[in-house]
């Protein structure tokens, strides 16, 4: 395992999984935020507390459930690489910005990863396939054991983890799961949903996060209090209005199946052209387009491709993996331009 | 390719507006970028939480929340001071919580609607947190029963047997 395997391959290990709930929900994601007990947090710490984290860090790292994972400082890596681990959603895009004394841990499968001196010292994630946001919080909280027990965290009995921004204190989690939400985005049901789920407590954003635009129909739902709930409860409650959201999701597809068979089938037949014979194209309209096929995968109306499509072009079609792919550095221009070809050539290998 | 606005730096931020129907599309450098504020930009988000919740912090704000108190100004261990604390959005260590005490009391209301930490305990690392599952996971078990969801029951045992022998091994070792 080395950092040439992680920003190698477009797909992660974690990716080639399945998991309940597979057509809607596409994965469940647990962060962890800690912080070192005695060092002050990454915004206010200076060099050489920062260094000291990275230091500590690394030598707390060979723990049990982490064999195989590959401590990579942000500096000594290029801004194209960063970007990588970014579009994989191992970093997130603030991480990948002013590297000096950043790391990254990248467990080998991918489903792991850990943020060194982010916001907080440590954001530890864990990742899997479909709705499974309780295996996620148990892998992430086996982590934090193994950090734990050579760390010293910040924390108190009262108020739980201590974290640099008081929105996460307490059990230091952001549990979310992403999903790709077509049908409800056709029937223009999303605004409602975003205010419900603010109801209870959750947000919905982009798939990169906060102040990330949404692509390809695809949101991401978190909890917001991380103080005077369980991880536990967390998890659950967000698991619940998941499960309801995917259920309403489902009743939009049946219905639109119902009352516009042609409509529908056309619009999915047309995407399906589109990716086929383009020969230039943005990130944005192809998103949209994916979305529409694997609407149609799903739905039993495509049926020459897998649903992983969707998967494997959301991660490939992206600036920085395109330009990994071929060698070099390109302008807009040509990125539309592979972009449209990469996707000719995915459309070709018919998976069944 | 080149900013279409210094016409100096290297475009790497693609700006689509649509305004009355009508679309646009700019190639910025992150200095242009920045300037067109609200953009939703993968780099830098303008409107995050944490800027909102420093702006709770302002001093309306405070005495709207009926706040009486004499903000501490500066925290001893770290050296943070509210303002920069209202400009960042963030906290400066751990020691922050104790120093802002009184300030921060009623923002956590706000925020989490609790002040008191229920989860996994920061101290005791190991074994706590599955111990607090099973504990969780048999209350669970109870109501799950006692409303007739077995297929939600056999899920439930089975979580309780796993985290058990887990935690029978743990032990030993």
């Amino acid at each position: 395992m080395s950092l040439k395997d992680i920003i190698g391959r477009a797909l992660s290990n974690w990716m080639k999984g399945t998991g309940p709930e597979f057509d809607i929900a596409l994965s469940s994601r647990v962060r962890l935020a800690r912080n070192l007990e005695h060092l002050p947090f990454p915004a206010v710490a200076d060099e050489s507390q920062l260094k000291q984290v990275l230091t500590s860090t690394q030598k707390a790292l060979p723990i049990e459930c982490m064999k195989n994972a590959e401590f990579i400082r942000l500096s000594e890596i290029s801004p194209l690489e960063r970007q990588l681990l970014v579009e994989k959603h191992l970093i997130s895009p603030q991480h990948a910005q002013n590297v000096k004394h950043k790391a990254a841990i990248v467990r080998e499968d991918e489903a792991v990863s850990v943020m060194v001196n982010e916001e907080d010292h440590l954001r530890i994630q864990a990742i899997f396939p479909g709705l499974q946001p309780l295996e996620a919080w148990s892998l992430a909280g086996k982590v934090d054991d193994g950090f734990a027990e050579k760390l010293e965290f910040a924390g108190s009995e009262r108020l739980g983890f201590l974290t640099a921004c008081p929105t996460n204190v307490g059990t230091g989690m952001r549990a979310s799961i992403m999903l790709h939400l077509p049908a409800l985005s056709m029937t223009e049901q999303m605004k409602r949903v975003v205010g419900v789920v603010g109801q209870f407590g959750l947000t919905v954003r982009g798939i990169y996060g906060e102040g990330t635009d949404i692509l390809g129909n695809i949101y991401q739902m978190s909890n917001q209090v991380t103080l005077g709930q369980s991880e536990v409860e967390i998890v659950e409650h967000l698991t619940r209005v998941a499960k309801q959201i995917i259920d309403q999701e489902r009743a939009a597809r049946e219905h639109i199946l119902q009352q516009s068979r042609i409509r529908l089938t056309d619009r999915i037949f047309r995407s399906y052209g589109t990716l086929a014979y383009a020969r230039s194209i943005s990130t944005q309209e192809a998103m949209q387009l994916i979305s529409d096929v694997r609407l149609g995968i799903d739905m039993g109306l495509v049926t020459d491709l897998e649903p992983r499509i969707l998967q494997e072009l959301l991660v490939i079609i992206r600036p920085a993996h395109l330009q990994k792919l071929m060698g070099r550095e390109l302008n807009v221009e040509e990125r539309d331009e592979h972009r449209a070809m990469l996707i000719r050539e995915r459309m070709k290998q018919t998976d069944k | 390719m080149i900013c279409d606005e210094c016409r100096e730096r290297q475009a790497t931020v693609m700006v689509t507006q649509i305004i009355n129907g009508k679309k646009t599309e700019a190639h910025l450098c992150q200095e242009c970028a920045k300037k067109h504020s609200g953009l939703g930009f993968i780099t830098e988000p303008s409107f995050t939480f944490n800027n909102i919740l420093a702006g709770l912090f302002e001093p309306e704000g405070l005495q709207a929340a009926g706040i009486q108190v004499r903000p501490k100004v500066r925290c001893d261990n770290c050296g943070l001071t509210f303002a920069d604390f209202r400009r960042l959005g963030t906290l400066g260590c751990s020691q922050c919580y104790t120093q802002f005490e009184a300030l921060l009391e009623p923002l956590l209301k706000r925020i989490h609607g609790n002040t008191q930490h229920t989860g996994k305990p920061p101290t005791s690392g190991g074994t706590a947190h599955l111990r607090r599952e099973l504990e969780e996971a048999r209350r669970q078990l109870r109501d799950a029963i006692s409303i007739e969801a077995y297929e939600k029951a056999a899920e439930l045992r089975d979580r309780i047997r796993e985290l058990e022998k887990t935690l029978a091994e743990q032990d030993k070792s």
